[in-house]
């Protein structure tokens, strides 16, 4: 591989400065829907006593888990030593602590109390894994800070390796305690699962994923840098992957759920008669977000597309928080199983499926997460070099060949 | 000390005898002075002791020999009444804002149907005051915590509002205040952000007394509602659990709440 320039963007178009006041119009109309619901109390919200997580979860977890995913690029490059993979790890970086950034705003903005965050970083239950989260979380930001160090400071580059399979152990830690965070409720039937965690590392993967390749086509775009197939054929194919491990996993879940009669209720609630739900999961999640793209991802007619690889990770994203949506206001929907063989009722909505509409403040919060993520790569890449000059095929890869049919097969079944 | 010194060598000096009555005095004086301050400062420091001691959070001075719990005997609920609710709504200070999915309630009336046989139960249904609270487990400030004695309260000032206790609890037992509060009762911590639940009448217990819903049932005449120390085998509550048949909701859970039920 040729020798790699990295160079910061120049920053100065019109239309730079147009898509920073952008997401800086939408971080402050979040802002603003956030003391909006902060000052007049969470009843002005969907969120009920019943539906406690509402879209702003929905936000926060899917920026959270695909900020680990983000990552995968850089730890691909210097955990497995794929080089193809190396003029994109400082952007993989950049990204994680972004969307982490993003996801953590939401998810502080929504507490009850967020005037209290300083007591979330003094008091800690050791035995939450909420608390041990907190922790997850702050050490990804440092960690993978450290890693851009090492990569982006010559004299450093000697350590990357060593602090990048650090940070890639660190992101499989870190999915693992946001799955857990619903694996361990042993409360619910939509819950308590330890497959929660794996599933929650594969979502990473195929999210993040998604979300990067997208980062990466439109800034290469914006800024007129060469991006090769090289790159994005190797990019889209492992998305292919994972989106195909995502939907094994899926399957194995509501599989050993529909072979134990307890949980019958809960899968013919998602699987069958749950409404908007049922429409997330056949028709959003599988279909939309799952079956399609990979459908176009490989392929021949669309697989070598820019514009079907940038619909496909629309897709997939469309996909994953439509399951991210089932997967946390489903899973409370869901009533509680008080009672097995009785029929309940209260004024407190025991024994009914709970009703949930989003309200226009919560939508605008979690948008504004997803805002902040990509403002802070916007602007990073302006201040540091992130992004090489060129990712054009002769440099990332001078063997590279346009895939043919059984250089892709073989490529998505490595 | 220099200067007491000086002053007596003189006055020895010049005065003889007389001026070791001087001496005397002067020195009883000052040993008097002395033990005043001494016992000033001691009894002072005692009563700063003291205070701190009376300071202590009030968890710390329950005991773990005692478990409070309720037996509610749902064969005894009167069909239809909700004097439990009420009172527990008029002893907290839980007014509605008319808004029945986000206006809080610690206790609520359940109705049950036999889906096989048709037969109907009502209960009021409650934190369960767990052995072993899952609210507890996964707060993560700690600011859901059990007392020595069994009852699961929550920290007003530990409390972000993070809602992870009300996801994973079994009971549907809390309630988040969505909205701004006022005129709260007294001694009953409660405001916008947080979480909360029934607390047994803590404050009540504490006063030896027994928890309104328990008080309000009995006023009523039905007494299906007992309350008292679980682990004193000469208790109501003990007595009975140990020679009627009693269940505890979710009991496959294992957490051992302190709220059994009858008839159900």
């Amino acid at each position: 591989m040729a020798k790699i320039h990295y160079r910061e963007i120049e920053g100065n178009s019109i239309n730079y400065y147009i898509l920073l006041g952008f997401f800086a119009v939408i971080i402050a109309i979040a802002l603003a829907a956030t003391y909006y619901m902060e000052h007049n109390g969470h009843h002005v919200t969907g969120m009920t006593n019943q539906i406690v997580w509402g879209v702003p979860h929905v936000f926060a977890v899917f920026l959270i888990v695909a900020a680990s995913g983000a990552l995968n690029v850089a730890s691909i490059a210097s955990v497995f030593g794929k080089t193809a993979y190396k003029p994109l790890a400082p952007l993989s970086g950049l990204v994680a602590i972004a969307l982490l950034m993003g996801g953590l705003s939401v998810l502080v903005l929504d507490l009850g109390r967020p005037d209290r965050l300083i007591v979330a970083m003094t008091n800690y239950n050791f035995k939450s894994i909420f608390a041990w989260n907190i922790f997850l979380y702050n050490g990804f930001l440092v960690i993978v800070g450290v890693y851009l160090w090492m990569m982006m400071e010559h004299r450093m580059n000697k350590y990357s390796k060593a602090v990048g399979f650090a940070a890639f152990t660190w992101r499989l830690i870190l999915t693992t305690g946001t799955g857990s965070i619903f694996g361990f409720l042993v409360a619910r039937q939509s819950y308590d699962a330890a497959i929660m965690a794996p599933m929650f590392i594969l979502m990473s993967f195929s999210f993040g994923m998604a979300i990067f390749i997208l980062i990466l086509m439109g800034s290469y775009a914006g800024t007129g840098r060469p991006l090769g197939t090289a790159v994005l054929s190797r990019l889209k194919n492992l998305l292919g992957v994972f989106v195909a491990a995502v939907l094994l996993i899926v399957a194995i879940f509501h599989l050993t759920n529909l072979y134990a009669t307890e949980h019958h209720g809960f899968e013919q609630f998602i699987l069958l008669n749950g409404g908007i739900y049922t429409f997330l999961f056949w028709g959003v999640q599988i279909l939309l977000g799952s079956l399609i793209p990979l459908f176009l991802l490989y392929s021949p007619a669309t697989r070598e597309s820019a514009l079907w690889i940038t619909i496909s990770c629309v897709l997939v994203i469309t996909g994953g928080l439509a399951q991210m949506y089932g997967i946390i206001i489903g899973g409370q929907a869901f009533p509680l199983n008080m009672f097995p063989g009785f029929e309940v009722s209260s004024s407190f909505f025991d024994g009914v499926v709970n009703h949930y509409s989003p309200s226009m403040p919560e939508i605008a919060l979690g948008v504004g997460g997803v805002a902040i993520a990509l403002i802070m790569v916007t602007i990073g890449i302006k201040v540091l070099r992130f992004l090489p000059l060129s990712l054009d095929d002769a440099i990332v890869d001078p063997h590279y060949k346009p895939a043919t049919e059984e250089t892709a097969e073989s490529e998505a079944t490595a | 000390m220099s200067q007491t010194d000086d002053h007596t060598n003189n006055d020895q000096v010049d005065n003889g005898h007389v001026n070791n009555d001087h001496v005397n005095n002067y020195r009883r004086k000052f040993l008097g002075q002395l033990a005043a301050v001494t016992a000033t400062g001691a009894l002072g420091s005692g009563l700063v002791l003291n205070n701190f001691a009376q300071a202590r959070p009030a968890d710390e001075a329950v005991s773990s020999n005692v478990r409070y719990g309720l037996l509610i005997d749902t064969s005894k609920c009167g069909n239809g009444c909700d004097a439990c609710v009420k009172a527990c709504n008029d002893e907290n200070g839980l007014q509605g804002f008319d808004r029945p999915e986000t206006d809080a309630q610690w206790i609520r009336t359940v109705k049950l149907r036999d889906k096989s046989t048709n037969r109907t139960v009502s209960l009021p249904m409650m934190c369960q005051h767990c052995e072993f609270p899952p609210c507890v487990d996964v707060c993560p400030t700690g600011a859901s915590f059990k007392r020595a004695d069994g009852i699961v309260l929550v920290d007003k000032h530990l409390c972000i509002g993070c809602r992870y206790c009300m996801m994973a609890c079994p009971y549907k037992a809390r309630s988040f205040i969505h909205e701004e509060l006022t005129g709260q009762v007294q001694g009953i911590p409660r405001g916008k952000g947080t979480v909360e639940s029934c607390t047994l009448c803590v404050h009540r217990v504490d006063k030896g007394e027994t928890p309104a819903c328990v008080e309000a049932c009995a006023k009523d005449g039905h007494k299906a509602l007992i309350f008292g120390d679980l682990k004193d085998a000469s208790s109501e509550i003990a007595l009975r659990i140990s020679k009627e048949a009693s269940m505890q909701v979710r009991g496959d859970l294992k957490l051992n709440p302190g709220v059994r039920y009858q008839g159900i």
